[in-house]
């Protein structure tokens, strides 16, 4: 080593080598932090998105950030993500509590989206042959009930999400409920028909109470999923399920594992009763 | 006067250019002019004419997406227009970030930053491997990767339809190329400066260089953007062959000898 200088020359060979591993070596660790920060931004559920838009995974995909939805909405109902909204930059979405979605039967905002991330034929139907566009099949999420700060769950009278639903009496319906703590009351509390509403937030907005008891959310957060194990045996239409459904299919967990009877008992050794 | 015209013009029509085109979109969403809606990312010329970024849909086909007939013919004029007429002039005639790089190697220039920089540590060639990476990474993520961090879509967006937080990834970019590296960002990171530089080698506009009128003063490369490019200059007369070349006319305009102009490629004699 003692035979060179301070600042080493080095074959063109070697400098040829060495800066492709900088550059690769540089690319490794720029990748990983854009990727995380990718991953970040991806993974934010709460996100409610305009009319007939893909389910959240491919509508990343395909969403090209031009705000064109955003710019057709007459009610300013669309916003686009900023840096530090905490979701995907660039992309629509919606709040309902400040401006819901209006349901406009024309609905400007999907024709304009140039990518086909907000899909016309999931809002469009055949009427006389001819295929029209119908906002009441949109499912941009779906309205819950918090039972515990919605007053009409204490016998308060108040119908104001169901007066506020464009689909009145469809989306929300109202159930009538003997009040035993008085005896001589009802309750009449508003019940979402998850089929029907089609996410709009119109009954989040016109909710009295402080926060919204009645909020939307989107469906893959709200909404369970029962597989293909049970069939209303009673109901035709669901019987018709079974068809399609494989023998094979078994919902393979640690506890499934189990007799039915451990299933439930079976407590995964979290208290040792010794 | 005709000599702040004569030492300006370019930069003055650029100007033009970039603001008239910030304001079209912002008033599409402002006051409802529906001559140019949407962004840089897609857009729609006179409710008619579709326009969209084809770097933004190369990652969005890596990232799995289909694309629709619509945007691929607007990828298409702009890909077709860039590629056979103006080259990499997006960079210096629409980009909005060109007017904040712009004024961070002015200011370089007056506080006399560039002096002080003892070596240049990052390589001109960065913003290909960057630009690679965005491909491997859509692919990878399922999303376009650039776009989700495009400090280009950001500023734009942000003059649209608000700036949010965007402001500080402006202003880093601002400090980066203020003080960390010169022409820091558009000269060594960007992905779509680099995704123009390699569509521009066959374009038609390109600068012309009349070396027998050259006096060496070097006024061109000291405001070149890429300096690289101007390899020829003082040593023979030709054209300025390079995609990286954003076709900005700094130098045209800081030549005081008539060395320099705009022209057609001489698609002919490669050497001029
Ligand atoms: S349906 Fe109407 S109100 Fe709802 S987001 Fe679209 S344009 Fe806005
Ligand atoms: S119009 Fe389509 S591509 Fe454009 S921002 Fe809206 S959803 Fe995305
Ligand atoms: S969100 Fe509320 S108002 Fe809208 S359809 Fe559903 S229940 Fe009705
Ligand atoms: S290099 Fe990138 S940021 Fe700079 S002007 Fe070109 S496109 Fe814009």
């Amino acid at each position: 080593m003692s035979n060179l200088s301070k600042k080493a020359t080095i074959s063109d060979r070697r400098r040829f080598i060495s800066l492709m591993a900088q550059s690769i070596g540089l690319s490794a660790l720029g990748g990983m932090i854009w990727t995380g920060y990718i991953q970040e931004a991806k993974s934010a559920p709460l996100i409610l998105r305009p009319p007939g838009a893909k389910n959240e995974l491919d509508f990343l995909r395909m969403c090209i950030k031009c705000g064109q939805c955003a710019l057709a909405c007459p009610y300013d109902t669309l916003n686009i993500a900023k840096p530090g909204d905490n979701m995907p930059v660039g992309t629509p979405y919606f709040i309902p509590r400040e401006i819901p979605c209006y349901m406009c039967t024309d609905i400007p905002c999907v024709p304009v989206c140039p990518t086909g991330a907000l899909d016309e034929s999931s809002v469009s139907k055949v009427e006389d042959g001819r295929t029209v566009l119908e906002i009441k099949k949109a499912k941009m999420g779906l309205a819950v009930v918090d039972e515990e700060s919605c007053i009409a769950f204490w016998g308060i009278q108040c119908d104001a999400c169901y007066r506020a639903c464009p689909l009145l009496d469809e989306a929300i319906t109202l159930e009538y409920k003997r009040n035993t703590r008085t005896g001589k009351h009802a309750y009449l509390v508003p019940k979402v028909i998850s089929d029907v509403c089609t996410g709009c937030g119109l009954c989040e907005r016109a909710c009295v109470t402080k926060k919204a008891a009645i909020f939307v959310l989107p469906r893959e957060v709200s909404q369970g999923d029962l597989g293909d194990h049970y069939i209303k045996g009673w109901d035709k239409a669901d019987e018709k399920r079974l068809k399609n459904v494989s023998t094979e299919v078994t919902t393979q967990t640690t506890r499934s594992e189990k007799t039915p009877q451990d299933y439930l008992n079976d407590d995964g050794g979290l208290f040792n009763n010794e | 006067m005709s000599n702040l015209w004569k030492n300006y013009r370019f930069l003055a029509l650029r100007r033009f250019v970039q603001i008239g085109l910030l304001f079209l979109y912002f008033s599409a969403n402002a006051y409802g002019f529906k001559i140019l809606t949407g962004t840089l990312s897609s857009s729609n010329l006179f409710q008619a004419i579709p326009l969209s970024d084809p770097f933004a849909l190369l990652q969005m086909f890596s990232a799995g997406a289909i694309l629709s007939m619509d945007v691929l013919i607007g990828g298409f004029i702009i890909l077709v227009f860039y590629m056979s007429i103006g080259g990499r002039a997006f960079c210096s005639w629409v980009c909005p970030i060109n007017m904040v790089t712009d004024t961070a190697n002015w200011l370089r220039r007056k506080l006399y930053l560039d002096k002080i920089e003892k070596k240049v540590w990052l390589s001109k060639n960065v913003r290909y491997w960057v630009f690679g990476l965005a491909l491997v990474l859509s692919f990878l993520s399922g999303v376009a990767a650039f776009e989700m961090v495009s400090p280009i879509a950001m500023l734009h967006r942000g003059i649209v339809f608000g700036m949010g937080m965007g402001f500080a990834a402006v202003l880093c970019l601002f400090l980066f190329d203020l003080f960390a590296v010169k022409n820091g960002w558009c000269g060594h990171l960007c992905p779509l400066g680099a995704f123009y530089s390699l569509v521009s080698k066959q374009n038609v506009l390109v600068v012309k260089h009349n070396q027998p009128n050259c006096t060496l003063c070097m006024k061109c490369k000291d405001v070149c953007p890429e300096k690289q490019v101007l390899a020829i200059v003082g040593k023979r007369s030709g054209d300025v062959v390079f995609g990286e070349c954003t076709k900005c006319g700094r130098c045209i305009e800081v030549c005081e000898d008539d060395a320099l102009s705009f022209g057609v490629r001489d698609y002919i004699n490669k050497n001029g």
